[in-house]
C-alpha cells in the first residue's frame, strides 16, 4: 500500500525536458539529479518535495525525450508513485524498469486536488482519495510487476531470479 | 491471418524463427539486431549492466554507441561521462563505436553507414530512434535499463503494437517536403494521437518521396507518441541501401528479400488516415508543441535571433543542398545568428565539395561540427530568456533549447534559411 499527499499538475504533455531539462543529463547520480527535477516546470518543486508525495497530472505525462533520468530524478525525490491520465510510452516503460510505481487514472485531474491524502493498493487496483473519501478502480499490478517495483527494479528483479 | 509489415518483422525476430505469427496486443520476447546508445543515455545503461553481472555484451557487432549529443565535450561533467563510455566501449571490443572524428548525429549515421537494413529490429536508448523505420525495419526508443538488459541477453519483451495507416495522396507543392507532411499530420492528431501505435506511411506520395524525406517523417513519428513509424521498402530504399558502406557488398537476394516485405493487403489497421497534400503548405510548429501547426503564410510577424539548420530530423545532404540553394548570394540578416550541422562527417565532406558550405561561410552562417547540440539546449547555440529561434530540429518543448522563456519554432530547411535572411519567420519568395 502506497500512502501520500499529492502535489498536482493539472496540464497535459508534461514533457521529459520540463521533467529533467537536457541541460543536467550530464549527470547520472540520482540524488543530484533529484535536485533538479521538475525544475523546467516547477522551480519550488525540489524544496516543496517530501518522501511519500504522489504526483497527479493529466493526459500524455512523460512524452518526449528517452532519457531514463526523468524517472530516476522522480523516484529520487522521495515521489512513491505518479498517477495521471496516460503515460506517454517509453516514459511508462522507464519508469516501471527503474521501480517507480505509476498509475493511469482517466479522470485524475478533476477527481483529485493539490494536498489530498491518497492510498494506493497497486495489486487490488485501487486508488483511495481519503480526503475526499472516493474510490476509483485502476488496472491492477499483475504479480510480476508488483514483485519487480519490490525488488526495487528489472535489473534486481532479474538478479534475483 | 493477414499482418502489417510491423507486425511481420517482430515475428521473424521471435523464437522459433519464421514460424509465429504476432497480433497487436500481444506481450513477446524478440531477437534485437542492433542496440544502440550515445553519451547521454549509455552511462546509466552501463552502471545496470554492471548491476546485472554479466561480463560481456551479447554481440560486439551488434552492439552501436554514438558519442554525438554533448560532443565535442562541452563541459567537464560530460567529458567524464564521455570518458566512462569509452573505457567501456574498448573493453568491450565494441564494433561500431563512434568518437571523435567518425562521429555524426546517431539517426542519421547508422542509414548512412549501411548498419540499420530493411526487415532489421532496431531498439535504441534514444527516443529518435524510430527514425530508421523509413528503410522498412521495425525500429523504437527505449530507456537506458532496456538498453543494460538488451547488452546481457541480446532479447528485448515488446508489446505488439497496433498500426494506423496513413496515406497521402495528391501533388506536394513547391517548398513542401516531409517535414511538413509529418508536422501536418501531427497537428492533425496531437502529440499523443499515435501513442503505442505504430504510423505506417504509404500513398502514391510517399512512393515517391525520397529516402531523406522518409528518414525525416518516420523520426518525428515519435512526437505523435508512437512506438515506430515504417515505410514499406521500394526501389528508392534499395538505390539508398545500395549506396551504404556497407550495402556495396550486399547480395541481391537480400534486395528481393526486403521488396517483399509488405503489409498484407487485407489487413486490419485500428485507423486509416487520409491527407491529401495538395492542400499542404509550408509548415511550422509554434512553441511549445510540435503540434501546434501553422501553415507559414498564415503567421504574422515573428522576428527570430536564431536560426538552426541540422539534426536528425534534417541534416542530411539534401537539407544542406535546400538551405545553400536558398542563401546562394544572400546574407543573413544582421540581427540573426545562422547555425549550420550536417549530420554526419560524409555529409560535411560532400558539402564542402558540392561549394554548399562556401555558401554557408559567404551568406554569414555558423557551420559547426556534426552535434545534437542546440536541438536539446546543450550547447552550440542555447538560447537566452526571450530569444526567438526557427529550427529545423523536431522538438519545442518549454525551455528546449535554452531559457525557460525561450521560444523554438519548427520548420522545414527551406522556410529556416529564408527566415534567416529575413530576420523574421517568412515563406521562401
Amino acid at each position: 500500500m502506497l500512502k501520500g499527499k499529492v502535489i498536482k499538475y493539472k496540464r497535459d504533455n508534461i514533457n521529459t525536458d520540463e521533467i529533467i531539462p537536457a541541460k543536467f543529463l550530464n549527470i547520472s547520480e540520482p540524488r543530484k539529479l533529484a535536485e533538479h527535477c521538475m525544475e523546467g516546470l516547477d522551480g519550488e518543486f525540489s524544496k516543496k518535495v517530501r518522501k511519500g508525495n504522489i504526483i497527479v497530472a493529466g493526459k500524455n505525462f512523460g512524452c518526449g525525450s528517452s532519457r531514463e533520468h526523468a524517472p530516476v530524478a522522480i523516484k529520487a525525490s522521495g515521489i512513491s508513485c505518479v498517477i495521471a491520465e496516460s503515460f506517454a510510452r517509453i516514459f511508462f516503460r522507464n519508469a516501471i524498469n527503474i521501480g517507480l510505481p505509476i498509475c493511469e487514472l482517466k479522470n485524475a485531474t478533476p477527481e483529485i486536488s493539490e494536498n489530498d491524502e491518497l492510498e494506493i493498493d497497486l495489486t487490488k487496483g485501487e486508488i483511495k482519495n481519503a480526503t475526499k473519501n472516493k474510490v476509483f478502480c485502476i488496472s491492477p499490478y499483475q504479480d510480476f510487476m508488483v514483485k519487480l517495483i519490490n525488488s526495487g527494479g528489472l535489473v534486481n528483479y532479474i538478479r534475483k531470479r | 491471418m493477414n499482418h502489417t509489415i510491423t507486425e511481420k518483422i517482430i515475428a521473424a525476430h521471435c523464437a522459433p524463427k519464421g514460424e509465429k505469427e504476432v497480433f497487436p496486443g500481444e506481450f513477446v520476447e524478440t531477437d534485437v539486431d542492433i542496440a544502440l546508445s550515445n553519451d547521454i543515455t549509455s552511462p546509466l545503461a552501463i552502471k545496470q549492466f554492471r548491476n546485472i553481472g554479466v561480463k560481456k555484451v551479447f554481440d560486439r557487432n551488434k552492439t552501436v554507441i554514438v558519442l554525438d549529443h554533448f560532443t565535442p565535450n562541452k563541459d567537464i561533467a560530460s567529458a567524464e561521462q564521455c570518458k566512462f563510455i569509452r573505457q567501456f566501449a574498448r573493453e568491450q571490443n565494441i564494433k561500431y563505436f563512434f568518437d571523435g572524428g567518425n562521429c555524426g548525429i546517431e539517426h542519421a549515421l547508422l542509414p548512412e553507414q549501411g548498419i540499420v537494413l530493411p526487415g532489421n529490429l532496431v531498439i535504441g536508448a534514444d527516443s529518435h530512434t524510430c527514425t530508421y523505420g523509413a528503410l522498412g525495419c521495425f525500429s523504437t526508443g527505449v530507456g537506458s535499463t532496456d538498453i543494460a538488459s538488451v547488452w546481457a541477453s541480446g532479447k528485448v519483451w515488446l508489446k505488439i503494437p497496433e498500426t494506423i495507416k496513413f496515406i497521402y495522396e495528391g501533388k506536394k507543392n513547391k517548398w513542401v517536403y516531409g517535414k511538413d507532411l509529418i508536422l501536418y499530420t501531427i497537428g492533425k492528431i496531437g502529440v499523443d494521437g499515435a501513442n503505442y501505435k505504430a504510423m505506417e506511411f504509404t500513398g502514391s506520395v510517399i512512393r515517391k518521396l525520397p529516402m531523406t524525406e522518409r528518414l525525416t517523417m518516420c523520426n518525428m513519428s515519435i512526437e505523435a507518441g508512437a512506438k515506430s513509424g515504417i515505410v514499406e521498402p521500394d526501389e528508392i530504399t534499395m538505390e539508398f541501401v545500395r549506396r551504404t558502406k556497407s550495402g556495396r557488398n550486399l547480395k541481391s537476394k537480400f534486395m528481393g528479400q526486403w521488396l517483399d516485405l509488405k503489409s498484407d493487403r487485407a489487413v486490419d489497421y485500428c485507423n486509416l488516415v487520409e491527407i491529401n497534400v495538395s492542400k499542404i503548405e509550408p509548415q511550422v510548429a509554434l512553441p511549445h508543441l510540435p503540434s501546434n501547426t501553422k501553415p507559414v503564410s498564415k503567421l504574422g510577424t515573428i522576428l527570430v535571433d536564431q536560426v538552426v539548420i541540422g539534426s536528425c530530423t534534417n541534416g542530411f545532404l539534401e537539407d544542406m543542398r535546400i538551405a545553400a540553394g536558398i542563401l546562394k548570394g544572400k546574407k543573413v540578416h544582421k540581427y540573426v545568428r545562422l547555425l549550420i550541422f550536417p549530420a554526419t562527417p560524409e555529409i560535411y565532406r560532400q558539402s564542402l565539395k558540392e561549394g554548399l558550405i562556401d555558401i554557408f561561410i559567404d551568406s554569414g552562417g555558423i557551420v559547426n561540427p556534426p552535434t545534437c547540440g542546440p536541438c536539446l539546449g546543450g550547447h552550440s547555440g542555447v538560447l537566452a530568456k526571450g530569444e526567438k529561434c526557427i529550427s529545423t530540429t523536431n522538438r519545442n518543448f518549454c525551455g528546449r533549447m535554452g531559457h525557460l522563456e525561450s521560444e523554438v519554432y519548427l520548420s522545414n530547411p527551406a522556410i529556416a534559411a529564408a527566415s534567416a535572411i529575413a530576420g523574421r519567420i517568412t515563406g521562401v519568395r
